[in-house]
């Protein structure tokens, strides 16, 4: 008997699945904390301001890890809601091909979010 | 635990094996997983807007990394963002966002929370979902003040 593995999901079993997205949530919430503190204790935020911010060593580092966690947490958790919801319990025959689709969808939005978000870091 | 261990899920059982008629008896049994079907209690409802949430942020990301880029290519196009951002439908679209990521995260730490064995029973699960509901709509409300 060999496991199982699915050639859509990221980390290709539920153990790595489950941890990617605890890891990269942890990782995703921290971030949202500090840029939503940044913004409420910064009001009328000016260019000067915003591109010091973000162009610190501190932040670089930290909007690429957010960003990557972003990526990874994406695809497990739309492909975790694709299989459980376009299922052919639910839709048929048709449910497997369309599951594929949208996950493939999916996980281009989601290649082209990191390298569109990985560019503009570069760029600062 | 070896993999022929009675607790395992006989997958790899000989053909012979009662096990295996055990399990076949098993999946006869009538299930329900059709979700229109199915009733919603609370931490369910606080699940499934959880996921929505999700997809709805994934939308939204478009908007957001779009707005990182523009923020912070030059001063003109940080200024013309802040342009933007007067406007009401831009202010709707910010808020729904800041929403989604808001219920997204308080109804994710829950599910940590549950992840560590914290609100796992009947009432503790229902205290919880009701908690992520009250807590996101104070929390987005605030959002949507601070926006306009």
């Amino acid at each position: 008997m060999g496991m199982v593995t699915s050639v859509t999901s990221l980390g290709k079993n539920g153990l790595y699945d489950w941890v990617i997205q605890r890891a990269t949530a942890v990782v995703l919430g921290v971030y949202f904390v500090c840029l939503m503190g940044f913004f409420i204790t910064t009001p009328d935020l000016t260019y000067t301001q915003w591109h010091a911010f973000m162009s610190s060593t501190y932040m670089r580092v930290f909007s690429l890890l957010a960003l990557l966690s972003m990526g990874a947490h994406a695809w497990v958790g739309l492909w975790v809601v694709t299989t459980d919801y376009i299922t052919t319990r639910q839709l048929g025959a048709i449910a497997t091909p369309l599951r594929i689709a949208v996950q493939a969808g999916f996980v281009l939005a989601t290649i082209v979010y990191v390298i569109w978000g990985v560019q503009i870091l570069w760029g600062i | 635990m070896p993999l022929d261990h009675p607790k395992i899920a006989s997958f790899n059982a000989p053909f012979w094996s009662l096990r295996n008629w055990v399990n076949a008896v098993k999946s006869q049994r009538p299930v329900n997983l059709d979700i229109t079907t199915i009733k919603f209690p609370l931490p369910a409802l606080a699940s499934i807007t959880h996921r929505i949430a999700g997809i709805a942020i994934f939308i939204g990301m478009a908007f957001l990394i779009w707005g990182l880029g523009a923020s912070l290519e030059s001063e003109e196009s940080f200024n013309a963002l802040k342009g933007t951002l007067g406007g009401f439908i831009p202010k709707l679209i910010l808020w729904l966002i800041l929403a989604g990521f808001i219920y997204h995260f308080v109804a994710g730490i829950r599910h940590l929370l549950m992840d560590l064995g914290y609100f796992e029973t009947l009432e503790g699960a229902k205290a919880m979902a009701i908690s992520v509901m009250v807590i996101s709509a104070i929390l987005i409300v605030v959002a949507g003040v601070w926006v306009w």
